[in-house]
């Protein structure tokens, strides 16, 4: 996981992506926006891996496919090499999708169950007009052998396989292409333990060998923070913290990142007996209502009475290099504002 | 004194049109007042097979074939159904992974929680009323009066799942048998969710059995831990000794093969190679021998049973039990900053 070179591979600029909610049996008529994603920035590396986490509902799946533009974004940037692709035709997008590819979550439902698995893998190339044929089956079966499955599976049908198998059936499709980007939203939730780890393995095997670029999007915090070189950590719709992956479980620098951090349990009874929890009140609010000011303020245990619920703090680089948007992270820090107890927490309404 | 419930020898198998599966081949542990006990395998090991059984809540296919159920010394499986319902719901209650198909969508959770209340212990309507409410309060709902006449959709996940527990503690059960009660919780939700579990168990010395995937999760929640593998127990140990010193090759594979927050990052994970087993066919041998690194020529033709090894408490079914120097040995990252835990 070294990193090639310092160019940036893909840039997101200030993204959003509202969701129309509507209503009305005569007249359809638009009451609300679902802000799924509201004003995300970043940019990976050549060769990075950046992880996206979150809660479900926090928005990270959606960001991953719109960098696709499997949705259109409602405002914002994104530059792929440079250029933006927020706004190009489908057609140019489809060319382009080429060298970004995705991998799904669900191995079950992201393989058409009636297409053999050479198919499956061949028909990028066909639809590409890369190849076809016997040259397409050739390089079916060099695909299946690097993510480690036999030749012979190009005439089975993805029912013969296991979860972990098709997983690496939908891996060995998105590299057909030879692809410079790939997203990979939730590729190993799904598996067993065993498995993931294999899978987790195979993906930093091939990001080696073919100087790949990964979004890793994932709710799993220690799946997160094993592959990627960054992590971004995102709360109903906007990032809250970007942090090197070592500085991570270290130094957290916003509570929702401590929180989070907090909650994931370690497989450690010695750890566990004398962790800290910082227990978070109440559930997340709704994405078509988002609270004011700073979005976690209503759940947040260092929330102070001023500017939290008023002024929507920025992602702004602290003086020790963390990224994190919090009004008093330094305070934080220092140990100046102090969490109240989780008994004092406000809980969401 | 006997323990509360003692499970001997328990198997169940599944009959399909064109095999049998053999879920739980011979299970066999005990349980006190106030324990907590971890079962963790992977997905088709035959750990919430095993729970139900014991309640004797199988679906159709599924036959228990041998062994016996013992609560308070009487024979769960031997029980005619409307004794095992006084039984059920009453002294041993269950949670389940997906609290939303296990709520009725079409009554209050208030009346949910009461019908139990009613049913067993004989209460009146308003009794019953001002019982649930308690019981809401205790689980952490906020508003529990405002809330007792929502319906389940109107509720979120991890609320949901409060309203079942709420519904399993409602008669005071002796055990309480959680079926992956987090699994489909967001971590921090699933954070409170344990914390009220342990809670229970401390002030009402409920037995508690939590059946899991995730070693996490048993690792700060149960005083023991069993691991199950195609059916079987292959290890036992108190939490603390298990994490410590895994004695079965499964225990040590799956421990190597999660990432841990906590660790060096460089640490490349060490998967368990190969898939589990069908498990269709009668297993010769250890189960696990396929996958294992350490199996031996016994491990291929005997069917290990669970022996205690190191001490009293620790029990290992291999014939070549992990070795000191193969233990997991973990890089621990610097502490966190101080100040920040709060």
């Amino acid at each position: 996981m070294t990193i090639s070179g310092t160019s940036e591979l893909l840039k997101v600029e200030d993204l959003k992506v509202y969701f129309p909610i509507r209503s009305g049996l005569l007249f359809d008529r638009q009451i609300g926006d679902v802000k799924a994603v509201d004003g995300v920035s970043f940019e990976i590396k050549r060769g990075e891996t950046l992880g996206l986490v979150g809660e479900s509902g926090c928005g990270k799946t959606t960001v991953g496919r719109t960098i696709l533009r499997l949705y259109d974004p409602t405002e914002g940037r994104i530059y792929f090499e440079g250029q933006d692709i927020a706004t190009v035709s489908q057609s140019e997008m489809r060319k382009l999708r080429g060298r970004m590819q995705m991998v799904f979550q669900d191995p079950y439902s992201s393989l058409n169950p009636r297409q053999s698995i050479g198919n499956l893998i061949s028909e990028p190339l066909k639809i590409h007009g890369i190849s076809s044929g016997d040259k397409a089956r050739a390089r079916a079966e060099e695909l299946l052998e690097i993510v480690g499955l036999p030749k012979s599976a190009t005439a089975r049908y993805p029912h013969e396989f296991s979860g972990g198998q098709r997983q690496r059936i939908g891996l060995a499709r998105s590299l057909a292409l030879n692809p410079d980007l790939i997203v990979a939203d939730e590729p190993v939730s799904a598996l067993d333990v065993s498995i993931q780890a294999q899978m987790i393995n195979l993906l930093e095997e091939l990001q080696e060998e073919f100087d790949l670029t990964y979004l890793f999007i994932a709710h799993d915090l220690a799946v997160v923070r094993h592959i990627s070189d960054r992590v971004a950590v995102m709360y109903l719709g906007k990032i809250v913290e970007v942090a090197d992956a070592d500085a991570l479980y270290a130094s957290p620098r916003h509570p929702y990142t401590m929180a989070l951090l907090s909650a994931v349990p370690i497989p450690d009874p010695l750890v566990e007996e004398s962790r800290e929890r910082i227990l978070l009140k109440g559930d997340l609010p709704s994405p078509a209502n988002p609270p004011q000011g700073c979005r976690f303020h209503t759940r947040c245990p260092f929330r102070q009475p001023e500017r939290c619920d008023t002024e929507d703090p920025k992602l702004r680089t602290l003086a020790d290099g963390h990224v994190a948007a919090c009004h008093y992270a330094e305070e934080i820090m220092a140990g100046r504002i102090k969490a109240f107890g989780a008994g004092e927490a406000q809980a969401a309404s | 004194m006997a323990p509360l419930l003692s499970v001997r020898d328990l198997a169940v198998q599944f009959k399909t049109r064109k095999s049998t599966i053999r879920a739980v081949n011979g299970i066999s542990f005990d349980l006190n007042a106030g324990e907590t006990l971890g079962i963790v395998g992977e997905s088709g090991c035959g750990k919430s097979v095993s729970a139900l059984a014991m309640l004797g809540i199988l679906p159709k296919a599924g036959r228990v074939t041998r062994g016996e159920v013992l609560f308070e010394d009487v024979d769960l499986l031997k029980l005619p159904d409307s004794q095992l319902r006084q039984i059920r719901g009453n002294d041993v209650a269950m949670i389940f992974q997906d609290p939303m198909t296990s709520l009725n969508p079409i009554l209050t959770v208030g009346r949910q929680i009461t019908e139990a209340l009613r049913k067993h212990l004989d209460m009146s309507k308003s009794k019953a009323n001002e019982e649930a409410v308690a019981l809401l309060d205790r689980v952490g709902i906020p508003a529990a009066k405002d809330r007792i006449g929502d319906y389940p959709h109107q509720f979120s996940g991890g609320m949901r799942q409060r309203v079942m527990i709420a519904m399993a503690i409602s008669c005071r059960p002796k055990i309480l048998i959680a079926d992956e009660p987090t699994t489909a919780l967001d971590v921090t939700i699933q954070a409170q969710i344990l914390e009220v579990l342990k809670q229970l168990v401390a002030e009402e010395n409920m037995a508690l059995i939590l059946i899991t995937h995730d070693l996490g999760v048993v690792a700060g929640t149960c005083g023991r831990t069993n691991v199950m593998y195609a059916g079987r127990f292959v290890e036992s140990a108190p939490t603390r000794k298990l994490f410590a010193k895994p004695r079965h090759p499964y225990t040590l594979g799956l421990l190597k093969s999660v990432p841990r927050l906590d660790a060096a990052r460089k640490e490349k994970l060490q998967p368990i190679g190969g898939t589990p087993l069908s498990m269709t066919s009668e297993i010769e041998g250890c189960a696990f021998a396929p996958r294992c690194i350490y199996a031996t020529e016994e491990s291929r033709t005997k069917t290990p049973e669970l022996r205690r090894i190191d001490s009293d408490d620790h029990l290992v079914a291999c014939w070549n039990p992990v070795q000191e120097q193969d233990m997991p040995r973990i890089e621990i990252v610097a502490a966190r900053d101080e100040g920040v835990a709060g």
